[in-house]
């Protein structure tokens, strides 16, 4: 209750104030004789909206200040609305979980976790996003928009995406070994062998965090099989027992099967976390050549060793697999944009969070992607990121991380489901029609009680 | 225990025969100053205790969710992750607060008869003043695998190589299949006649773990009488030819070379030059097969997986009892001295051996302040929580789980299952309350 009072304080206060800014600014309009280009046509129709939006994120530290100068970019058109953003770290679903239980949640979060927002939808929580579908069309290809989509109507905006299909390598080891990036995954297993050959394991696994192995059987999945049979199988419509599986978990095998090609072997693998691993495999002397990881491991590379873009990690796309349907098919995950209440101050920001000037704010200060087809690749910051980011930009068809997707005792919870029983494959690769009988039965369980 | 006279004394003076208007004011006035305690614990303690009861019969989410009887409490004795929690609870109950009571009482009488006893009490009691979750981040770093990490698989490397130090090229693979193992070591499939030569091509050794003073490998010619060959790096970038001695590849100096008769016996050994040469001179008649021995290849000590899901609930207990211990020693120890020298005393002079004064005497005269502290650790061990997370890597931690920490695993990690959460923070709760119940009745005893 004190919130809404002291929000309805602020509002006062703050119309009260830009109404003098109004008119100081129309004056000296005035006096400087028709200059009518700047503003144009946003302003007429913004100043009249105002109101408060409060928005609960991720984003802490430098994402969060990024986010800040993204906040004052829609000020600039929005003069009236007070966006206030407060960081609640990684903690978001639970925190969000007890504030709808307690009946005040914000106005708007992020989330990183699609199948929170399809949990969330249909609880009843969320409210439809339906007036920022024409900026969205206008601004991504079709499947992005679906990506938001649940049960035929929009409640999400990716806003913020990240590239999963990717591959990190050592330069060094690359060079040592005499191979170049592969392209394929016959290359991608020729090359694994050849740096094995010149005295460097060629896999830094992180089997200690689960989700890194399901992320590399999910690339597989989606080269293998394409996005349509990725969609049914992570929404269970195609069971974990199918032949497309078994094909997949025996590519897959190849690369965990190596033991004497995985930096510390399966049983080194399965202690090195998340991003130990990535630590590992750019350190100096590097102790293992690749981490077939998402675009964050980039980050992660520049903060915690001293190697340098270009001449000490490089990145490719995740090798394609012929002969599979979709090449350039990409997972992704990313922060979703979610609205819980419906006002015209809410409404005004989250459709200009689908425009490309929001993004191109944060995609010049890095460590951001965006699927917005009118972003060009130019803004991002240096090669790597255009390397990691470019492919989300025009990629036709999206599909995000299956395990998020999924019911999160299945998909996301430490050590059981989906992330444990990974670990298991990786213990013992040889296992293939044990794992998927293992992953149907969990999967039918989590699925049929919804959780 | 000692106040039990003091405390005796002051009823009749504290009760005097009052008027009954006075007493009326008096029990309002402790009614008055007890309400703010009475309020907190109702909203901080009773609210939730009955909700989290209540919301045990609920559904996964929002404020109740919807009735599922006691499906959650079916689903926490049935999920093999949950069992696990309760079985490593029933360990962990089963075996810290015995010997953290042994060992403190261990320490506390042996620290009686040293000098520095205040110094040795203060290192065993030192972990006490560490937060559990840096302990457990502190030992995470000690149970490492890699001994270049771990400093306990370290001091396992150093004992381990002393008696056995590891080959020179321990890494190494065959670079063909010609070359197969045997024994630990490798040896050329095809059999030599005098005259022939041996190329033992080796892979999978890294630039830097190449001895000094490597070059170029050569090819050595045909000798009649001898069996002559090489040992080199077959790799350059790119790969190379397997099995041909290449431009750009290095000869392997210092590698003993062992010719074997048909018979397998061993009849000479050589060693290779910087070219990765070797010459085994006057071959007598007869095949011969030519190999690499074993302790060239002899594998370091590679480390205990202490964080496995064999070795970690054993891995928990040691650090969690090294965190305890030193609390036991220090109540014992209050308790020690305070106990009746003439007691102790009078049985030396009875002719009691030390071991019979400690146990008839020490032992049962030390019982109560033995069961606080066994007793305090039930509790401690019942929620154990904060170490689990820090220590066990995530693949780990369902082999690891305990019961605190599969209830906040289950409603805020991941599932954001309220229900499940609170059947198993009801679960815990049942646990406790025998052992709080024998607590709250041994204090009423001793006032």
């Amino acid at each position: 209750m004190s919130r809404m009072s002291g929000g309805t304080n602020r509002a006062i206060r703050l119309v009260a104030v830009a109404g003098v800014v109004v008119t100081l600014v129309a004056v000296a309009a005035g006096c400087g004789g028709g200059s009518k280009k700047s503003g144009g046509g946003t302003s007429t129709g913004s100043s009249s909206v105002s109101g408060s939006v409060k928005f609960w994120g991720i984003w802490s530290a430098a994402e969060q200040t990024a986010f800040q100068k993204v906040i004052a970019g829609f000020n600039k058109q929005y003069p009236n609305v007070k966006v206030s953003y407060t960081s609640k770290g990684d903690n978001i679903p639970t925190i969000l979980a007890t504030a709808i239980a307690g009946g005040s949640p914000p106005d708007l979060a992020d989330v990183a976790q699609p199948g929170l927002v399809k949990q969330l939808v249909q609880q009843g929580h969320l409210k439809p996003i339906t007036y920022a579908k024409s900026t969205i069309d206008a601004n991504f290809s079709p499947a992005w928009a679906n990506l938001g989509t649940i049960n035929g109507k929009l409640y999400a905006l990716l806003f913020k995406a990240s590239n999963k299909s990717t591959l990190w390598y050592s330069v060094p080891v690359f060079k040592q070994a005499g191979v170049k990036a592969p392209k394929t995954w016959t290359q991608l297993l020729s090359d694994a062998k050849t740096i094995k050959a010149s005295g460097t394991p060629a896999y830094s696994l992180c089997g200690a965090s689960g989700w890194t192995l399901t992320d590399i059987f999910e690339n597989i999945y989606l080269r293998m099989w394409g996005s349509a049979k990725y969609d049914s199988l992570s929404a269970h419509k195609i069971k974990w027992t199918d032949p497309s599986v078994t094909k997949a978990l025996q590519y897959m095998a190849k690369i965990v099967g190596d033991t004497s090609n995985i930096y510390g072997g399966t049983s080194g693998a399965l202690q090195t976390d998340y991003p130990t691993c990535v630590d590992k495999a750019f350190s100096n002397p590097p102790k293992a050549a690749m981490v077939l990881q998402g675009d964050f491991v980039g980050l992660e590379i520049l903060q915690a060793t001293s190697a340098k873009a270009g001449t000490g990690f490089n990145v490719t796309p995740f090798p394609s697999i012929t002969p599979g349907p979709d090449a350039s098919a990409v997972e992704t995950g990313g922060d979703l944009i979610v609205a819980f209440h419906d006002t015209p101050a809410i409404e005004a920001f989250v459709k200009y969070l689908a425009t490309p000037q929001a993004a191109e704010i944060w995609a010049k200060l890095g460590g951001f992607g965006t699927g917005n087809k009118n972003v060009p690749a130019s803004v991002y910051p240096d090669s790597i990121t255009r390397t990691t980011e470019e492919p989300l930009l025009g990629a036709k068809s999206v599909v995000f991380d299956m395990s998020d997707n999924q019911p999160a005792s299945f998909g996301a919870t430490t050590g059981q489901g989906e992330w444990g029983i990974f670990q298991k494959f990786l213990q013992n690769p040889s296992s293939i029609s044990s794992i998927q009988g293992q992953l149907e039965s969990a999967a039918s369980k989590a699925y049929k009680s919804g959780k | 225990m000692s106040g039990s006279s003091i405390t005796a004394e002051p009823p009749p003076q504290a009760a005097p025969p009052a008027p009954s208007e006075q007493g009326t004011s008096r029990y309002l006035t402790g009614t008055l100053f007890l309400l703010p305690a009475i309020f907190l614990l109702g909203v901080w303690l009773l609210y939730p205790t009955v909700y989290t009861i209540v919301r045990s019969f609920f559904g996964q989410s929002g404020y109740l969710g919807t009735w599922v009887g006691i499906d959650n409490y079916k689903t926490l004795f049935t999920t093999s992750t949950l069992v696990t929690a309760i079985k490593n609870s029933a360990i962990w109950v089963a075996v810290v607060p015995a010997l953290v009571v042994a060992l403190g009482l261990i320490f506390a009488v042996l620290t009686e008869r040293i000098r520095w006893a205040v110094a040795f009490k203060t290192v065993v009691f030192l972990p006490m003043a560490i937060s559990a979750f840096a302990t457990g981040v502190t030992w995470h770093l000690l149970y490492q695998q890699d001994p270049s990490l771990g400093a306990i698989n370290a001091l396992g490397r150093t004992v381990h190589d002393a008696f056995s130090s590891p080959g020179v090229l321990s890494n190494a693979l065959p670079s063909t299949t010609s070359l197969q193992k045997q024994g630990g070591g490798l040896v050329l499939k095809t059999p030599l006649k005098p005259g022939g030569v041996a190329l033992l091509g080796l892979t999978g050794i890294a630039p830097q773990d190449m001895p000094s003073g490597a070059r170029q490998a050569v090819k050595p010619a045909s000798k009649p009488g001898d069996i002559e060959g090489t040992v080199w790096r077959d790799f350059k970038p790119g790969g190379g030819k397997p099995g041909v001695v290449e431009q750009g590849e290095l000869g392997i100096p210092g590698v003993t070379v062992e010719l074997r008769d048909s018979s397998g016996k061993v009849v000479q050994t050589a060693t290779t030059d910087s070219h990765g040469t070797f010459d085994f001179t006057g071959v007598g008649g007869g095949t011969y097969n030519a190999g690499i021995g074993a302790a060239t290849f002899a594998k370091p000590f590679g480390g205990y997986t202490w964080l496995g899901p064999k070795l970690i609930t054993p891995s928990l207990l040691i650090a969690y009892i090294w965190i305890w211990a030193g609390f036991a020693m220090v109540v014992i120890a209050a308790g020690l001295s305070a106990l009746p020298r003439e007691v102790l005393e009078a049985a030396r002079t009875d002719g009691a051996t030390e071991w019979q004064v400690f146990r008839r005497v020490t032992v049962p005269l030390l019982a109560p302040v033995l069961s606080v502290v066994f007793i305090t650790m039930i509790i401690n061990v019942l929620k154990v929580f904060d170490i689990v997370l820090a220590l066990a890597p995530d693949s780990v931690q369902s082999n690891a789980n305990v019961i605190a920490l599969a209830m906040w695993r289950t409603a805020f990690s991941g599932s954001n299952d309220f229900g499940t959460g609170s059947a198993i923070a009801v679960f815990l709760f049942v646990l406790v309350i025998p052992v709080l119940a024998l607590n709250i009745r041994r204090f009423r005893r001793e006032v």
